[in-house]
């Protein structure tokens, strides 16, 4: 290749580097609003977003900004104090995969606005709409079975688990010695 | 501008340009060259005399330089000869320059010294204050050996004058700096590191302080009060903060107490007297008393604080107050309840 072109082809890959992923700060009140439209199943166990959330490219799942506002939110309101970092104390872990409610976004997201028995509170009127968004995809990330390209913002603390975008259900999945049902 | 024009002229026409930067730097309440703190005189004291100094050097060499090129026009036509007795004047002037170099620089190192070891300088009676820096406001504990004295309150510290303050600087995100130029110099506020900074205001008056390290996207509405008040006043302030809020006194305020503690504005804000305890964001108790809100961002009326609750993220894009849904009666109701937290 000509030294040109081969110059020409590297500016183009650096230029690549520039795009910022995009960071929304506010969502105009009616699509907030439809955000809180969740089509859950009668069992309160999965089910489908609203399909804003599909218009808007599924922010929650795949949006660094908003997987470090969930990390934030999940220190902020305690989630630490049942869950610990992940491992699970009073409440369920997350780090080993095993979803009580489901895997998907939606049964996170209906545990963390409605409860579910046996000790988990709503927080309908403690978050809005847009933040338990952003904490289920947070939370969801802590036991991803499949890596994510999007990681939230680094502990600076000493690491007590594999990063949140590392899939660290994966290796319990290949395990024959996984004690739990298959989801 | 033409080319020709001479750069001694573009320097002249510049001038005004530069002096506009430094009259803004000294207007007021936002001003290092206007000091009115021990710490902050002492810091002023010791720029003019470097910049005195420095500039007495500065012309003493320009001459020098000035006389040498034109002797040298001189000699370079008479003839290039020197003879021992020159020689030893010129080794002698050359000496005095290297001496005069050493003295002034141990001269300047010992006037910094001994100007800026009382910077640091705490005595027992100094009223002590906790600041924590947050994206983007001012977390503000006084603190006491007493439980019941200790209050916390945000952005605005009020302090009584000529006396020490100590401040205990900590983090809770990012790294912040702590710089109000009137009193005292800086210092970072970081994650995980214990800072501190003292001062004494010598006058009465308000101050201006602004987060002086980049914190994120609006570090420019990270400003901060200093209001420097007579002992009287500073402890009148100080027993009103210490009381719990104010209970509402009309049932548009009541309406709006209770859905500032059914909402989720309680899972952030702690109002005293309440059950909104939470500290994630400024404590209220007594926002209505406090000049600004959103660190700096609006003076505190009812209008701005409903203007705040509607939508935060227009008017500050990135801070972590999140755009609560509210009906047009709620939100009347709760500004009217905050409007009156004096």
């Amino acid at each position: 290749m000509k030294p040109g072109r081969t110059s020409l082809l590297l500016l183009a890959l650096t230029l690549c580097a520039c795009q910022r992923e995009e960071r929304q700060f506010r969502l105009d009140p009616p699509i907030s609003a439809s955000l809180q439209a969740v089509a859950s199943m009668p069992d309160g166990i999965s089910g489908a977003p609203p399909d804003t959330y599909r218009v808007l490219g599924k922010p929650y799942a795949s949006n660094a900004y908003n997987l470090s506002q969930g990390k934030q939110l999940y220190t902020w309101f305690n989630c630490n104090g049942c869950h610990a970092n992940g491992g699970g104390e009073t409440g369920p872990a997350f780090l080993d995969g095993w979803w009580r409610y489901g895997p998907d976004i939606i049964s996170i997201f209906v545990s963390i606005r409605d409860g579910r028995p046996r000790g988990m509170p709503a927080f309908r009127d403690r978050l809005t709409t847009e933040q338990i968004w952003q904490l289920a995809g947070y939370v969801q990330t802590i036991g991803a079975y499949s890596a994510k390209t999007a990681a939230p913002a680094r502990d600076d603390a000493m690491q007590s688990r594999p990063a949140e975008n590392r899939a660290p259900a994966k290796s319990s999945f290949a395990s024959d010695q996984w004690p739990y049902p298959p989801q | 501008m033409a080319l020709s024009t001479p750069i001694a002229v573009r320097l002249v026409l510049l001038a005004p340009l530069v002096l506009c930067g430094c009259a803004g730097a000294s207007a007021g309440w936002q001003s290092a060259l206007q000091p009115h703190g021990t710490q902050a005189m002492a810091l002023n004291r010791l720029i003019w005399i470097l910049i005195g100094v420095g500039a007495i050097v500065w012309v003493a060499v320009m001459l020098v330089l000035a006389g040498a090129l034109a002797r040298r026009s001189r000699s370079a036509r008479a003839g290039h000869t020197v003879d021992t007795n020159t020689e030893r004047r010129m080794g002698r002037a050359v000496g005095s320059a290297v001496l005069a170099t050493a003295l002034i620089i141990l001269g300047l190192t010992l006037t910094s010294f001994l100007l800026t070891r009382g910077l640091s300088a705490s005595d027992a009676r100094a009223l002590e204050i906790e600041i924590r820096g947050h994206q983007w406001w001012w977390e503000i504990t006084y603190l006491s050996s007493q439980a019941d004295q200790v209050f916390t309150t945000a952005n605005e510290i009020h302090v009584p004058v000529g006396r020490t303050i100590h401040l205990q600087l900590a983090a809770a995100d990012v790294i912040h700096s702590f710089w109000v130029p009137n009193l005292a110099g800086k210092q970072d506020l970081i994650p995980g590191r214990d800072n501190s900074l003292t001062f004494a205001a010598q006058r009465p008056g308000v101050y201006r302080g602004q987060c002086a390290e980049f914190c994120g996207l609006q570090r420019a509405h990270m400003a901060l009060l200093v209001i420097v008040d007579p002992p009287e006043a500073f402890e009148h302030w100080r027993r009103a903060q210490l009381t719990p809020a104010a209970n509402p006194t009309d049932p548009q305020q009541a309406e709006g107490r209770k859905v500032f503690t059914s909402k989720p504005c309680a899972a952030c804000h702690t109002v005293q007297g309440t059950s909104a305890a939470a500290t994630i964001g400024p404590d209220l108790t007594h926002v209505a008393s406090r000049r600004y809100i959103a660190a700096g961002l609006l003076q505190t009326t009812r209008g701005s604080l409903a203007a705040w609750i509607a939508d935060p993220q227009t008017l500050k894009p990135g801070n972590n107050m999140p755009d609560v849904p509210l009906t047009a009666t709620e939100l009347q109701a709760v500004s009217a309840y905050l409007a009156a937290l004096k």
